[in-house]
């Protein structure tokens, strides 16, 4: 029974990660699935909305911190808000420049502007404390919940350890569940947001700029709204990871979590489906966690362990683009609520 | 003053981290122009040539090729046949991606090649990253001094760099404009469709640009190790802003684009450390890329 309860901690944890994760998938979906605009500078706008988060909600600075602003103690909500802003301005401004040209443009441009925000990570201490990071970020309602438990547990003194483990554990499930609530709004606005006319327009500019443009859609500013959109969605995964991990540094935004994997769980699950979007990062984020006990009875040197590991989400993703480019879930073919509606059965057209 | 002080130096900086750049973006600007596609592992490849030429180095020195330095350089024959190797190996592994990988996605289009490249970009990096780890290695342990001219600090083996990243750029022109399959590169890079028409073979034409490419970008990985001392499995990701930078601004699909590119990112990059942190020379590059999308996206030589 210990075990069990364990393992369930532990899949908690792995579900808030996930939880995360879909988050970032859903941003992606709507840049990449819906409109067609190759983002793999991920890592940038998750990290600003981190950071964002943390320094507006964080405890302020200490006499051994080298950062001379922030933390402001606002509310969780306030923190998300800002990251989600301050993402989407970001967002904003490298698309001026990249979305009248062609894609991969603005491909090689995210992938700057998420390297120049990992230099101004690791450098600027006087906001970001530098390697040091930030340290304490409350977590939502924590210390109600977890004074609540405590004390629940004080007066039942004899239960077994498991339910003590899997009682204290209650924080958890609580911030999993703010994961999840959040997760399932996004899905129904991206489920909406397709079956919109704004969407279909999107998914116009995907398949054709030109013949969108003739039809007189002006396509650089829905790629804009699109892009935007997306990022602040990123910047949300962001906050929320910043007040589930209570630290972050430079390291937790590098390239491969912050954008590779991603990308990997976007076109596994099916790109252009929220559905497979949150799928994806699911199944990609077990792969990953999962092999972690694989290569734990392997003898080898950590390095090669995790090197390894990566290499199998890279070979994934290529069997994937070779053998199932669609993805585990692909593309609905009919998405306008019109269509739908008329073509339901007992209704005459 | 201080920074008028330093200016002749910071060009001979600028003109190595130049040379080391245009290396790697005369290899990106080839593909990007014949096969259309932004290829991202191409930073990995030069560190993959960059390995490879550390494995064969220990190799030269096993069956007994010379190791001590030629002349006032710093490295022997054996590093001069283990730059060699590698270019021809690194080659034949781009190749061998190609015939694999690349060309089974020729005909779902440019994106999902680029998404492709990205994949290649970890597989490669983390291959290399498993066999030598991440700690940086060596190919030679001895450090050079640099002597001074003219008040300029450089070391020979810094000249040697400048001058073989010239020769390659000189060998590259020769190629193109006098040999048979160099013109068939050209032509196909203009457009792909006219030059199959012609009756160029164009899959030739691709195996070859992959090859020289490839090649190009192992000598690129090679010169950083001699420039930097050391090789880590990042090196080819810490030069890849510089070198799609060097590719914008030279004008995809041109090799002299490139170099003159990756000469301008390589002296204002150094340039720039005169007057702030030099940790932030990839953002020197990123914000000169930014500025030419911006005003002349087609790039100063050529448009695409």
């Amino acid at each position: 029974m210990e075990t069990f309860v364990g393992y369930l901690n532990y899949f908690i944890f792995f579900a808030i990660q996930g939880s995360i994760f879909a988050i970032l998938c859903l941003g992606l979906n709507i840049q990449w699935g819906y409109t067609g605009l190759f983002n793999i500078g991920i890592a940038g706008f998750y990290a600003v909305g981190a950071y964002t988060s943390a320094l507006l909600c964080g405890p302020p600075p200490s006499s051994l911190d080298w950062r001379i602003v922030g933390g402001y103690e606002l509310p969780f909500v306030v923190g998300l808000v800002g990251a989600m802003g301050v993402s989407g301005v970001l967002a904003f401004l490298i698309g001026i420049p990249t979305l009248k040209l062609k894609e991969d443009y603005l491909a090689i441009a995210t992938i700057g502007i998420a390297e120049v925000i990992r230099l101004v990570l690791k450098n600027e201490a006087w906001l970001t404390n530098s390697v040091w990071g930030l340290k304490n970020l409350p977590s939502p309602l924590q210390g109600e919940i977890d004074g609540k438990i405590s004390a629940f547990l004080a007066s039942h003194p004899n239960f077994p350890h498991w339910l003590n483990d899997l009682i204290s554990n209650g924080y958890n499930w609580f911030y999993l569940l703010i994961g999840l609530v959040l997760v399932a709004v996004l899905y129904l606005a991206s489920e909406r947001i397709i079956r919109s006319p704004w969407g279909r327009v999107l998914r116009a500019i995907r398949e054709d700029e030109e013949v969108a443009s003739v039809a007189g859609k002006d396509v650089f500013w829905f790629k804009m709204q699109s892009l935007v959109l997306g990022a602040m969605m990123m910047g949300l995964a962001g906050g929320l990871y910043a007040h589930f991990a209570k630290f972050i540094d430079a390291m937790s935004f590098e390239p491969m979590f912050g954008t590779f994997i991603i990308w990997v769980m976007l076109i596994a699950g099916g790109s252009g489906n929220s559905k497979g979007a949150i799928l994806g990062a699911f199944v990609i984020w077990a792969v990953w966690a999962g092999t972690d006990f694989f290569t734990g009875h392997i003898q080898m040197a950590g390095y090669r362990e995790g090197a390894l590991r990566v290499l199998l989400i890279g070979v994934i993703l290529e069997v994937v683009l070779l053998v199932r480019p669609q993805g585990i879930l692909g593309e609905e073919k009919m998405v306008s609520k019109m269509y739908e509606e008329r073509s339901a059965p007992g209704k005459k057209r | 003053m201080h920074f008028l002080g330093q200016f002749p130096q910071l060009i001979v900086y600028g003109l190595i981290s130049g040379s080391i750049i245009s290396l790697g973006a005369i290899g990106l600007s080839l593909t990007y122009g014949i096969l259309n596609f932004a290829n991202f592992s191409h930073g990995d490849v030069m560190a993959v040539g960059a390995f490879l030429a550390l494995a064969v180095l220990g190799l030269a020195k096993g069956i007994g090729i010379p190791s001590h330095p030629i002349g006032p350089f710093s490295f022997g024959l054996s590093m001069v046949v283990a730059l060699v190797a590698a270019m021809v190996l690194t080659a034949v592994v781009a190749i061998a991606i190609d015939r694999i990988l690349y060309r089974r996605f020729r005909k779902s289009g440019p994106i999902v090649l680029l998404i492709a490249s990205v994949g290649v970009a970890f597989v490669l990096r983390n291959i290399v990253q498993f066999i030598w780890s991440p700690l940086p290695s060596y190919y030679i342990k001895k450090i050079q001094i640099s002597k001074k001219f003219l008040g300029i600090r450089m070391k020979p083996d810094e000249v040697f760099i400048i001058l073989f990243a010239a020769g390659a750029a000189l060998a590259l022109h020769l190629f193109l404009t006098r040999t048979k399959m160099g013109k068939a590169m050209r032509a196909t890079s203009d457009n792909a469709e006219l030059a199959k028409v012609t009756g160029i073979d164009t899959e030739r034409v691709v195996i070859w640009t992959w090859g020289i490419g490839a090649a190009l970008a192992a000598a690129g990985g090679v010169m950083a190790g001699i420039e930097d001392k050391f090789i880590t499995p990042e090196l080819g990701w810490q030069l890849l802003l510089y070198i799609f930078a060097a590719v914008i601004l030279g004008g995809i699909g041109s090799p002299y684009g490139a170099v003159l590119g990756g000469m301008i990112i390589g002296l204002s990059t150094e340039m720039s450390t005169g007057f702030i942190d030099t940790a932030y020379k990839p953002a020197v590059a990123f914000i000169l890329l930014v500025i030419m999308l911006l005003f002349r996206p087609t790039g100063l030589i050529r448009s695409k």
